[in-house]
């Protein structure tokens, strides 16, 4: 088993990291496209239509990537995390099941209708359906991330005389406060994206001089709500994110933050690299107290580091996690600057004429993709080693009965199969955008 | 409960071999009945708004299963490990085939998506057909659980099976055959002119071939595992869903000649409706049967999560599923015009 462990481990990592490129993207898009198509019935403006309908074929072509990826991570819970699903299904298996009755069912049943019904359903009803395909999908992201928040934080189970999890209080499982915070961060942090790439495209289109009009509202509406979501992805969201690990999982606090030795007054790391062997961080720059001041509010609080706690107890890739860590939190304030400079210059009208602007917006969009996925591995990696937090090891949860050689060779086609599936989409983004706004057929 | 929950997931999935079940159909004969790439275009509009709905179907019965039944969900999916993600990969290529084909304006292109859209739709559909025969047949779970299944053994039923053996094999290419009638019949619904010619003739071969075939698996179901019939002749009320599927097959025959396809396709989805029902009513309690030793077979209620639970679920599910068949009846309702080239919008 132990061999087979790193396999299970690498697969779902890797498939889940996949999958999350795509929802990431459609969850903050659908919002968008109800904006747009109210904006176009309230202003009487077809270019809005026309930009709406841009964006619903991208929509379509990333959301039929999410359901094919989406699907292979629902089965791995029971074949790769079989002795998982034995023991918490009872749980989780609730809001798997919700979200496949509340949220998949009208997303994929109004996207037909949102894709081919436009001229039946007439402007209004058009727009109702827009906006229950938002509800849809932002509905799926919160049961699933209500069930990543009983795997941090659980809350509103029972052990049973079986040794399984059984549900005790359905509306605690549901409102985990762990998971409120956690999908107002998410979805804040799914509207930084879409906000990117919806401003990277005018900014493309605006240089390239093509189809000026729809350029600007995809960068005015791509620049305001990238600029409000990137802020509330900091605050309050990000800050209650981490008060809560702070609190209830206090190893993973300090192994985010690279704090071996704890105290008062405990330093903020913006730069090391830690060296877990020798337990410290090496080259740092740090401030003093700031990390104590983030978390309690004032700079003497006592902040417990790695060296207080048992190194079982540690997470167990504490490099990649503080990596992770860092690299979402930098490029939070990187992408803040971005969003500040250009609302600062749509404010004053002279976006679409500052080239270097334009530039800068048309090549920032990996970097929310890369942000979210630092911060999925952050909240994976700072979970470990429990699978469930306080109840159940990662190391007890594989499936005992899966040959290890076969995890090895589904992983190897998981992989050969999603490069290439990634590499025909993106050809397909790109032929998209490059065809534009005006429908070709 | 345990009997209610049962129930539920079983209808699902029944549901979901009816509705998946013609996107299955549509994309086995799609290289045979469309010639064209506009008529290829037109069969693929044909499903184009409902087969990702349909298939959540498959999603949501696994959801439910999982929540209710998180043993046999543990049990199965690691023991079928090698099918289901053969399953997945095949999912995953129908999937991104009806996407991917309209991007490019490249024959080739389109060519080799459509043909992956056959291939996996066909492999699909024998592939569920084996699923399908594996639990009629029993697999074999001992007293840790259900050990990985080899793909195959000796191609023959015993006490340790392979997932493929003449049996299941047998089931997969009839469900092959049914779903294939099934998606003709949809066709000649949904479409006009020469693709609706086309698909009324296959649906009338693919129908008759597949009265030898029925005959056939269900002879062969009586002899490896006779069980399911003594269960459905101890349940009377099975005998309603038995005269059901009898009832809707004859009439699929009576309705295609009538030339009715819409109560053609109706009387189709009923039989397999019926057909599933029939299957699982003869295979409850059983979900998962041990070849074994029947005391390790896991069974609804030797797998039934706790009371509090599943009462809460039931509730939800409920208004979950009005909620569901309001929109699917609204999808239908509002494309129940044919597909004809002028319409084609979307891809
Ligand atoms: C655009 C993306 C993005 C940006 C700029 C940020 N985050 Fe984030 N963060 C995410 C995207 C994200 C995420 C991918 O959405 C995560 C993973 C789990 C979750 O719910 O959200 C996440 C998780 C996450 C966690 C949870 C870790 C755990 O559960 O163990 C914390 C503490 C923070 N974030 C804190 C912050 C702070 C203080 C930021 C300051 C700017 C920040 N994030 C920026
Ligand atoms: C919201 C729903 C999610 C659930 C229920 C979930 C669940 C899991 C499970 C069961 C594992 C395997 C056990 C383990 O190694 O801890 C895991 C690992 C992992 N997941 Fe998630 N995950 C979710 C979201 C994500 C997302 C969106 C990402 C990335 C974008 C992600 C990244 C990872 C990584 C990197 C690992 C490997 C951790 C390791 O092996 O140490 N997860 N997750
Ligand atoms: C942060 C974590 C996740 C979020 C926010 C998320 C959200 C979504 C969304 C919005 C969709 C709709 C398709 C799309 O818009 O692209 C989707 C599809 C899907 N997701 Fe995820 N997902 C996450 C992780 C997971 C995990 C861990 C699982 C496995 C249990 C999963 C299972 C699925 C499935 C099965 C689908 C296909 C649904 C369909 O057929 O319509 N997702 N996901």
């Amino acid at each position: 088993m132990a061999e087979a462990l790193i396999w299970h481990r690498l697969q779902f990592a890797f498939s889940v990291t996949f999958h999350y490129l795509f929802p990431q993207l459609t969850m903050g898009l659908a919002l968008l496209i109800v904006i747009f198509k109210s904006l176009a019935l309230s202003l009487g403006n077809e270019r809005y239509n026309e930009t709406a309908r841009f964006w619903a074929r991208i929509f379509a072509l990333n959301f039929a990537m999410g359901v094919v990826t989406g699907i292979p991570l629902e089965f791995q819970f029971g074949t790769n995390w079989s002795r998982f699903s034995a023991y918490a299904g009872e749980v989780v298996g609730q809001t798997l099941a919700m979200e496949g009755v509340f949220a998949f069912f009208l997303e994929s049943t109004f996207l037909g209708l949102f894709l081919f019904g436009e001229k039946r359903l007439g402007p209004r009803g058009h727009l109702a359906v827009a906006a229950s395909l938002a509800v849809g999908s932002w509905l799926s992201g919160y049961f699933i991330i209500v069930t990543n928040a009983f795997m941090q934080h659980p809350m509103g189970h029972a052990v049973g005389e079986d040794g399984i999890l059984h549900i005790a209080s359905f509306r605690d499982y549901l409102l985990n406060p762990w998971g409120l915070w956690q999908f107002a961060h998410n979805m804040s942090a799914s509207v930084v994206t879409a906000a990117f790439v919806v401003s990277s495209v005018g900014a493309y289109w605006a240089l390239m001089g093509y189809h000026r009009e729809q350029a600007a509202i995809c960068l005015r509406a791509g620049v305001i709500a990238g600029m409000i979501a990137i802020l509330l992805v900091a605050f309050p969201t990000g800050d209650q994110q981490g008060k809560m690990v702070a609190e209830h999982q206090p190893v993973t606090l300090a192994a985010m933050e690279g704090l071996f030795e704890g105290g008062p007054y405990a330093e903020l790391a913006i730069i090391g690299q830690p060296d877990v062997a020798q337990r410290k961080l090496q080259n740092p720059i740090t401030v003093p107290g700031v990390l104590s001041f983030l978390i309690y509010g004032t700079f003497g609080s006592t902040v417990k580091g790695l060296n207080d706690f048992p190194e079982d107890q540690w997470p167990d890739n504490i490099e990649l996690l503080y990596y992770s860590y860092h690299i979402m939190v930098g490029l939070g304030t990187v992408l803040t600057l971005v969003m500040g400079v250009a609302s600062l210059l749509l404010w004053r009208g002279t976006l679409l004429q500052t080239r270097p602007m334009l530039w800068v917006l048309m090549l920032s969009f990996p970097f929310p993709y890369i942000a979210t996925t630092a911060g999925w591995w952050t909240a994976e990696l700072g979970r470990q080693p429990w699978i469930i937090h306080g109840l159940m090891r990662t190391a007890d949860a594989g499936s005992l009965q899966v040959n290890p050689g076969d995890v090895v060779f589904t992983l190897l086609g998981f992989v050969g199969l999603y490069l290439l599936l990634g590499m025909v989409f993106v050809l397909q983004f790109v032929k998209l955008v490059n065809n534009g706004p005006v429908a070709h057929e | 409960m345990e009997t209610v929950w049962f129930a539920i997931v079983a209808a699902m999935l029944a549901i979901y071999i009816v509705l998946d079940g013609f996107d299955f159909g549509v994309g086995i004969l799609h290289r045979f009945v469309a010639r064209t790439n506009q008529e290829r275009r037109v069969v693929l509009a044909a499903i184009g708004p409902v087969w990702d709905g349909n298939e959540v179907w498959l999603i949501a019965a696994g959801g439910v299963l999982f929540m209710a039944f998180p043993k046999v969900y543990a049990t199965a999916f690691s023991g079928f490990y090698l099918a289901l993600m053969i399953v997945l990969w095949l999912l995953i290529l129908r999937g991104v085939a009806i996407e991917f084909r309209g991007h490019f304006d490249n024959p080739l292109w389109r060519e080799f998506w459509d043909t992956v859209f056959s291939v996996a739709s066909g492999l699909l559909a024998i592939v569920f057909g084996a699923a399908l025969g594996n639990l009629v047949r029993g697999v074999p779970l001992d007293e840790t659980g259900l050990p990985g299944m080899a793909l195959f053994t000796n191609f023959w039923p015993g006490q340790y099976p392979g997932l493929f053996d003449w049996y299941t094999l047998l089931v997969g290419l009839f469900a092959c055959i049914a779903l294939a009638g099934h998606g003709a019949i949809y066709l000649d619904w949904r479409t006009t002119g020469p693709v609706q010619e086309r698909s009324h003739q296959a649906a009338r071969r693919i129908w008759l071939g597949m009265v030898p075939l029925w005959v056939l698996v269900t002879v062969a179901t009586v002899a490896v595992q006779p069980e399911i019939f003594t269960h459905l002749l101890s349940r009377w009320w099975s005998m309603l869903f038995i005269l059901l599927t009898c009832g809707s097959f004859a009439a699929v025959f009576y309705f295609h000649n009538q030339n009715r396809p819409l109560a053609a396709f109706l009387s189709s989805s009923l039989y397999l409706l019926g057909l599933s029902a029939t299957t699982l009513i003869g295979h409850f309690p059983h979900w998962l049967r041990s070849t074994i030793n029947p005391e390790f077979s896991l069974t609804a209620s030797n797998s039934i999560s706790a009371q509090y639970g599943v009462q809460v679920a039931l509730a939800w599910w409920a208004f979950g599923m009005l909620l569901t068949c309001g929109y699917f009846v609204y999808l239908f309702y509002s494309m129940r015009d044919k597909v004809d080239s002028d319409n084609l919008h979307g891809h």
